[in-house]
Order: C-alpha cells, then structure tokens, then sequence
C-alpha cells in the first residue's frame, strides 16, 4: 500500500525527528518502569507505552509559541516541548532538580515558559484551564493555539463538556482531543459511556470532530495539523478522537488483569513504533541500520539522564513550606 | 466659576463596581466573566454599562457552568490576564470547587504558575434566600492552602480590598455581603485607596472585651458595642476584612490588651473561622485570657427561608450583648 499524499506532505525531517522521539519516548518509559520495579521511584508510573504516536504527533504539529495540557500519558510531549530526560527522571525520583522539585510527582509537572500546563490528577479538570488560555489568546488577538486532552474516561466529567461547551460557544483557538485507549483504570469504554466513538460527544456541542488512528504517529500529526490549522484561522475549537489501546496497567503496580489477553496481542502488532518503522521504510527515509542507531542515540540520552537525575539532590523537608502564594514577578508565561 | 460640591455618598454596591471600572480601566488585562453580567449587567446590576463601556471581549456572559468558567479564568489567568469571576450567587461556588481548591490553590505550589485570579462571591443571608441563596460558604475555603479570602464590610474595604485582590498574584476569594449593597453608605476618598489584603482594622476600640468578626456582622458588632457602652462595658470591634492569611498579630494584640474574645460571624459554627481562632488564641494567648473565648454564629443547619426561621437563624445584637454581659462579668 502507497503511503497517501497528505502523508508524502510530511517533510522527511519532520517525520525523522517525530520517529526519534518515539524511540526517545519509549526508552525513559522503560526505564522509569524498571527504576519503579528496583523500587527506586515511590509513588505512581503511567507509562504511554504502545501510545507514544499520540503525544509525539500532536506536539510534532504545534508551534513553539502555542500551548500544551497533555494527558497523563503524554511523555513525549514534554520531551518534544523542551524537558529533558535527566529533568523528568529526576521529577519521578523526587528530587530538587524535576520541574516541580519535589512537590508533585511523575508526569505532574508543568512549565509556562515552555508552554505547558501542568497536569492535574482529576481528569478534565485542565480542560476549562486550556479554554481559558485559548480565551486569554482570542481577547489578545494571539495568532495561539492551544492542545489540550484527557482520555476515555475524562470526557465523562462535567468539566469536558463545560470546557466543549465554552470553546465551541465562543470559538476559541483550542484542539481537545481524547485518548480512547478503551480502559479507564479497570472500566472498559462500554461502561463508561453508551456510544461506540467518543467523537459523538463533539456533535452535542457543535464542534467538528475526527477520528485519527492514534497508533499512526503521522496520521495523529496530520489530523492535528488540520484542527491546529482551523483553530489558528479563527474557525474555532475541534474534538480529536484518537484510538489506541493501553498496553500497560493503568500504573505499574497494576497488572491489568482485566483486559483480554488477545486483544493486547492485537495491538501488539500495532505498536506505533513498528507502524513509523514500517512507514519510513515504504517512503525509502530509513531502513534497520538506522533503526537501530536511533534506538541507541536514545538510550544513551536516557543514560545521561538517569546519572544527572541520580546526581541531583533531594529537597530538604523544610522547603515543603515554600511557594503557598506567588509573588508579582512569577505571574504570567 | 468653580463651586465645591460635596461628594456623595456610595453604597457597598457602587464601591464594588468602582473598583471594577477603575481597575478595568487602569489594566486593559483585567476582565470579567461570568453568568448574565454582560447585557444584564449581573443579577445585583454591579456591571451595568460595562458591557458597552468595554465590549464582549471584556465582559464575557458565559455559559451556566461554573466549574467551565473558573477553569477557564485559570487558563487566561496563567496566560498573562486578571479575570475577575462574578459567582451570581456565592452558594454556586460549590459547582466550581474541584476548580478552585484543585487547580488555583495548588498550581503555583506544585509548579510554580501563578494564578491571579479573582472570584467574587455575592454571600450571606437577612434576603430572605433561603438555603440556596444566602450561605456563607467561606469555612469551605478557609481550610485549603493557596487561595487568599477577603471579606469585606464597609463601602470602602470594600473598594480598596477588590483593587487589592485584582493586582495580587494570587487567587483570591472576594466575599461580598449581599445584605450590605445597598444599606451601607459612605464618602469615599478621592484617588486610588487600596486596602492590603491582610490586614484587620480595629473599627471600634475599647478596652473590655475584643470582639472579632467580618462581613455583615459587622454592623451588628458596631451596634451591640453602642448599647454595651452605655453599659460601661466597652467593646473593641476588630473587622478581620481578610480571612486568609489571618492577621493573627492584630487579633493577639486586641486579645492581649482586653485579656477577653468573643468571635462573631454568619457561617456556621461548627469547624468555622470562628473555631480556628478559638483554638489559636488558647495555643498562643492563654496566659493572656480572663475568659473562655466565645462563639457566636448560627446553628449548624442550612439557612432557612421563612421570616421567623431566618431572624431565628441569624445572630442578633442581642446575642452580643448577653455573651458580654457573661464575658465581662466573668
């Protein structure tokens, strides 16, 4: 099968970088997972893996001045947005160096300068946030655009559809998209909500939506190119479906038991990361050699990161006391 | 020809709705969102004319969902904005307090983005609003680190402590009392009079018995005090006008001087601000006390409707002047 037009679009660079940082992705998942089992990092992992094609390609779409509110399961999105692996290492181990030196844990970090919002444990909850940014952008005649998401089980939370609602009436320069990777912890999609594709819930709100093969990193980019697109011409917010499957437990401490061993054999086959292989390969960018080095380009960084984030200090107990309130000169990106 | 007239005088209300125009029109990043405040002009009429005055950009009716639109101020707050919410009623302030305590308080804790935001929050009961339309809700926040509170009770707290609370860099929760809008009056001072969130002020001293208290009580605090004086029991009122950070060093410094406390508010009694104060003056200033410090607030039940349950309900002057009659005579 021919790749298509839209995906011969895709500048050879762009699609290079977007495969490296799959790589990069999965290598500092696999090693946060393995300092998890060591039992070196306490408290929750939530790994994106078989899912990395989704945070890679929407972030690989933005521009350096639009915004982020990834889902927990975006780690390339912040790798792709400026945070580097010993930095997000560190954050997983507590120590002063992650972004939230120590305050907050795992994928719970954020960075206004690098236009990324932190995320927040109740699901959807950023979702208003990100409509306000994008609302922040519109009153300012920013030419912004704002990626915000949640999955499965967050478009089930009043504040999806309060954010929807909000972006859709007021056209605000916002893509929200979901992450239906069909379990929500141990909750299958078909009890979360009674419609086969998330999709339907943008109709609700007038807003366009689309499904998007999330295992695809090129199609989740160029699905995200268009809504970015629309959103950045003044059209307004679109909804982005992207179908995946979590590999993993919900955290590594949870063997997700629940979930039918055939159907992960399935999506086995879909692994993102064979699926951009398979595509370089049909577009002549790369074939095993290269595969290969990119694979070890990014275990090395990962192995930089693991000494800078072993190397750093802890915080000391009392700067638990520190940064209750803000100061004038911390307000704003 | 030029002739002196005399300022007028401007209700709680109109002082609240100075502060917005002249904060609106000194930062053209402050605007303000919430339900029917546009065209309407808000349900107390507080934005009347802004809608025209700064357009649909700045004054923003949105959609009937508070938690959507306290996200949504958060957002534009991180992104460089001062939003300023209208909560139409403070009792609605439930539906957005996932937003508030969980992503405002917390965000510049966790990683450092400052959420300058404020939420206003028309609060209290004596409207005959029943259950729905009269709480204080206050104590819900009082509990969570990183929102600042303020409550004001007079036409100009209530100007110099909204400009404060729009150019602080933080979230700040601005209780204003209904039933003062358009009772309370005052001149006001020409010019830019900020009040610093913070800081009590003493509105009455007295030596016998400091009674601390915010909001409407206020007024009610004010009265007793009159009657008591006569008495020969003189009150020291202490108007705490913010409630978070709690100006502990001016309640020490009343408790210290009149070795007596009784705290006043209209929230509940159970868990209130009014048992947090308590319990600091036993830790820090017992050796300073004559007395048991005292608390009077209403019962812990919601706010009743009917006539008679609500003046049942709400403390009365009366109710002061028998606890300091007990007080003073312990």
């Amino acid at each position: 099968m021919d790749p298509s037009a839209d995906v011969r679009g895709i500048k050879r660079s762009d699609l290079l970088q977007m495969y490296y940082h799959l790589r990069l992705t999965r290598s500092l998942e696999d090693r946060i997972t393995a300092l998890y089992r060591q039992g070196r990092i306490v408290g929750g992992v939530y790994t994106s893996h078989g899912m990395e094609a989704i945070a890679v390609g929407y972030a690989s779409a933005l521009e350096p001045h639009d915004v982020v509110a990834p889902f927990h399961r975006d780690i390339g999105a912040f790798l792709i947005r400026g945070f580097s692996p010993g930095e997000i290492i560190a954050q997983y181990l507590g120590k002063r160096a992650g972004p939230t030196k120590g305050k907050d844990g795992n994928v719970h970090m954020g960075d206004l300068k690098r236009g990324v919002i932190g995320f927040v444990s109740h699901l959807a909850d950023n979702l208003p946030v990100a409509a306000g940014a994008a609302l922040a952008f519109k009153i300012r005649g920013e030419s912004r655009v704002v990626f915000a998401g949640t999955g499965d089980g967050g478009t089930s939370r009043g504040d999806f559809h309060e954010a929807m609602n909000l972006a859709a009436v007021r056209k605000l320069p916002v893509v929200i998209f979901c992450n239906n990777n069909q379990y929500a912890y141990s909750t299958p999609l078909r009890y979360q909500m009674a419609i086969a594709d998330v999709v339907e819930r943008a109709k609700a709100y007038g807003m366009p939506g689309e499904i998007a093969d999330g295992n695809d990193v090129a199609a989740v980019y160029l699905a995200s190119k268009r809504a970015i697109a629309k959103a950045r011409a003044g059209e307004g917010p679109t909804f982005l479906e992207f179908k995946t499957m979590r590999m993993h437990g919900h955290s590594e401490h949870d063997p997700a038991k629940y979930v039918p061993r055939e159907l992960l054999e399935e999506w086995t086959k879909k692994d993102p990361i064979l699926k951009a292989e398979a595509l370089l390969r049909q577009l002549q960018y790369g074939e095993d050699a290269y595969f290969q080095e990119v694979g070890e380009r990014a275990k090395k960084e990962i192995d930089a990161g693991v000494e800078f984030a072993e190397q750093s200090p802890l915080p000391d107990g009392p700067e638990v006391l520190e940064g209750v309130f803000a100061t004038e000169d911390e307000v704003g990106p | 020809m030029t002739v002196a007239t005399a300022r007028a005088e401007v209700s709680y209300l109109e002082a609240i709705s100075q502060a917005l125009d002249e904060e609106m029109a000194r930062d053209e990043r402050v605007f303000l969102l919430g339900e029917d405040i546009g065209q309407y002009g808000g349900a107390f009429k507080i934005t009347e004319g802004f809608l025209q005055k700064y357009g649909e950009w700045r004054v923003l009716d949105t959609p009937l969902a508070e938690s959507g639109f306290v996200g949504a101020a958060i957002g534009a707050a991180m992104m460089g904005m001062r939003p300023v919410v209208e909560m139409q009623f403070a009792d609605f302030i439930s539906c957005a307090f996932d937003q508030i305590t969980e992503v405002a308080a917390k965000n510049h804790y966790r990683w450092g983005a400052a959420v300058p935001i404020v939420i206003r929050a028309p609060f209290g009961g004596g409207v005959h609003g029943g259950p729905f339309h009269s709480e204080c809700p206050e104590g819900w926040f009082f509990h969570s680190p990183g929102l600042k509170i303020v409550a004001p009770a007079t036409p100009y707290d209530a100007k110099g402590l909204l400009k404060a609370a729009i150019r602080d860099p933080n979230p700040v929760l601005y209780f204003e009392h209904k039933y003062l809008y358009r009772r309370i009056k005052a001149v006001l001072p020409e010019g830019d009079a900020v009040v610093p969130i913070g800081k009590a002020e003493v509105k009455r001293p007295g030596t016998d018995i400091s009674l601390i208290t915010y909001g409407a009580m206020l007024h009610l605090a004010l009265e007793a005090a009159e009657t008591l004086s006569q008495e020969g029991i003189e009150l020291e009122v202490l108007d705490l006008r913010t409630l978070i950070p709690l100006d502990t060093d001016a309640i020490y410094a009343s408790v210290r001087k009149t070795s007596k406390a009784i705290i006043l508010h209209e929230d509940n009694k159970t868990g209130g601000i009014g048992a947090e104060i308590a319990a600091r003056l036993t830790e820090d200033c017992f050796d300073h006390l004559d007395g048991p410090v005292m608390r009077i607030a209403p019962p812990d039940t919601p706010v009743p409707f009917s006539t008679p349950l609500e003046e049942f309900f709400l403390p009365k002057a009366s109710d002061v002047i028998e606890a300091a009659r007990k007080l003073a005579a312990y």
